[in-house]
């Protein structure tokens, strides 16, 4: 009987069927996963395409219907995210910027300060965590708004009525939230700068105001503002077309939603993350 | 004004059509009857031109739809109005009368000030000025419903598509849409004495028989036309043997 059992679950080369599947089910695992990468990937090219399109082609059409959500978006993803944004620029200037104010004045390189904050916190930390920020309070909101709606048919009752959805839904979001984060990361950058000088007032470093703003004011230059409001716009509509793909461009139910939205942060992340390293070339090379 | 030999496209795969050969003229009230599932929904969208047909021909106000433009199929579009069964999707962030006021404000590019009288119009017409103010989830499915007929009225559209409107309605409300309907079918103050062609779908064709002028019926995944009134009632063995056979 043992023999038989054995003998049973034992292929051809005598290996055991489950190691000598592995390989092959790995492949296949590999395969489905590449597969809907590319998938996802042309789905948010297309999806992006088709928003920029409609962006463009139908800025004046509806304005008294389209605008107003326009500023209801930035009012929700920029004024009301201030007090937040307040928060963590004050902690990012008393965490990384007061301590680094006061490394950098015991090893005596104070004069260093205006660079290294232009670096770490207006071209890296200041757009990354406003993002960051705005996709965890809104975006997700956006995957569930738009995928309720879409679960629901509502977006079946906007064509039925000749309401473009992408215009109505898309549209308002990736305006909003490509000024939402530009405005936001500025705050947050200036609330991070003076917090991070208080910090250093606090800890007794003798570094005069004007020294340490006309270091900062020396290291920036106009590309650094240029990249600044690219970067930022570019992390909006990333953030935008994600979350509205994830909920609006393919069918979903309700209990779907919750999925989708946890899709939507991630690729949201990874694409905000990638984009940030394609921005560190550009840095590099300018 | 419709002319369709078609095989639906599916949208909720629920079960496949196959070729539908319809004919709408203007002032028809056509009833189209089928059971749960029988793909009632997807000729409806069908026919509002909000998919292509799977195959065939799908000519509306005597344009085939596959040869048209975006902007072309959009007026066409306009021209129709298609209300959706249970609740009639109404948006949820919206109250009703905002609901009522969205097609308007979005195709004429007005305030909300500039739309107000033609809402109120015919929030007034629908019984529904009590609710304007709430948002959809607030209201029972019967006023949801309601609201949703307003919404598909306020551009007057020539052709008014309504999903199984009956459905799980009282009797008081029952009556409310058949008088509506009645009213619209044979010429209405608010479309200035003009009768309104109508196609309604069903599941029973009783409350139907009196107000309806054509008749059909999507049975195993047919169209079956049974004609006007005298043939519907001339059927009547034969359609009992219809639902029959589904069951």
């Amino acid at each position: 009987m043992e023999n038989a059992s054995a003998t049973s679950g034992e292929n051809i080369s005598g290996r055991h069927p489950f190691f000598s599947s592995l390989p092959r089910a790995y492949l296949n695992f590999v395969g489905e996963k590449l597969f809907a990468f590319t998938g996802t990937l042309f789905g948010l090219g297309a999806f992006a395409l088709i928003t920029l399109v409609v962006l463009l082609k139908k800025t004046r059409q509806a304005s008294h219907v389209v605008h107003p959500l326009m500023r209801a978006q930035i009012e929700r993803a920029g004024v009301r995210l201030l007090p937040m944004t307040s928060f963590l620029g004050l902690a990012l200037g008393l965490v990384i910027i007061g301590q680094t104010l006061f490394l950098l004045n015991r090893i005596g390189v104070q004069n260093m300060a205006g660079t290294i904050m232009v670096t770490v916190v207006v071209r890296e930390l200041g757009p990354i965590i406003t993002a960051l920020l705005v996709l965890a309070r809104v975006g997700t909101a956006i995957v569930i708004e738009l995928g309720t709606s879409r679960a629901l048919g509502e977006v079946e009752a906007l064509e039925a009525l000749g309401v473009d959805p992408v215009h109505f839904l898309v549209v308002p979001r990736l305006v909003g939230l490509a000024l939402s984060i530009f405005a936001l990361t500025i705050y947050l950058i200036l609330v991070a700068l003076l917090g991070g000088y208080l910090f250093a007032f606090l800890q007794d470093v003798p570094l005069h105001p004007s020294d340490y703003f006309g270091q900062l004011a020396n290291a920036l230059t106009w590309q650094d503002f240029a990249l600044l409001g690219l970067k930022t716009t570019l992390f909006g509509s990333i953030i935008a077309v994600v979350t509205c793909y994830q909920g609006l461009a393919q069918p979903l139910r309700i209990e779907d939603v919750a999925t989708a939205t946890t899709r939507a942060v991630g690729q949201s992340v990874v694409a905000c993350v990638l984009l940030d390293a394609l921005f560190i070339i550009v840095y590099l090379v300018i | 004004m419709i002319d369709a030999s078609i095989a639906p496209a599916q949208l909720h795969r629920v079960t496949e059509l196959k070729e539908i050969n319809w004919c709408v003229k203007p002032g028809n009230f056509w009833a189209i009857g089928g059971l749960h599932g029988s793909g009632k929904t997807d000729f409806m969208a069908t026919a509002a031109g909000l998919q292509q047909p799977a195959a065939g021909v799908l000519k509306i106000f005597s344009q085939e739809i596959s040869d048209l433009h975006e902007d072309e199929l959009l007026k066409i579009r306009l021209r129709i109005g298609l209300v959706f069964a249970v609740g009639g999707r109404l948006f949820n962030r919206l109250t009703v009368a905002e609901n009522v006021a969205l097609p308007l404000r979005y195709h004429r590019n007005w305030k909300e000030e500039e739309a107000e009288e033609s809402v109120r119009e015919i929030l007034e017409l629908t019984d529904l000025i009590p609710y304007a103010r709430q948002i959809p989830s607030a209201l029972s499915r019967s006023w949801q419903q309601r609201a949703a007929l307003a919404r598909a009225l306020v551009l007057k559209p020539e052709i008014l598509l309504l999903d199984s409107p009956l459905l799980g309605l009282d009797l008081r409300q029952q009556k409310w849409w058949l008088d509506f309907l009645k009213n619209l079918s044979e010429g209405s103050a608010f479309y200035d004495g003009r009768p309104v062609t109508i196609v309604v779908t069903t599941d029973n064709f009783q409350p139907w028989k009196e107000l309806a002028r054509q008749f059909a019926i999507l049975k195993n995944n047919r169209w079956h036309e049974l004609g006007g009134r005298a043939e519907l009632d001339a059927s009547d063995e034969s359609l009992q043997e219809l639902w029959a056979e589904e069951i």
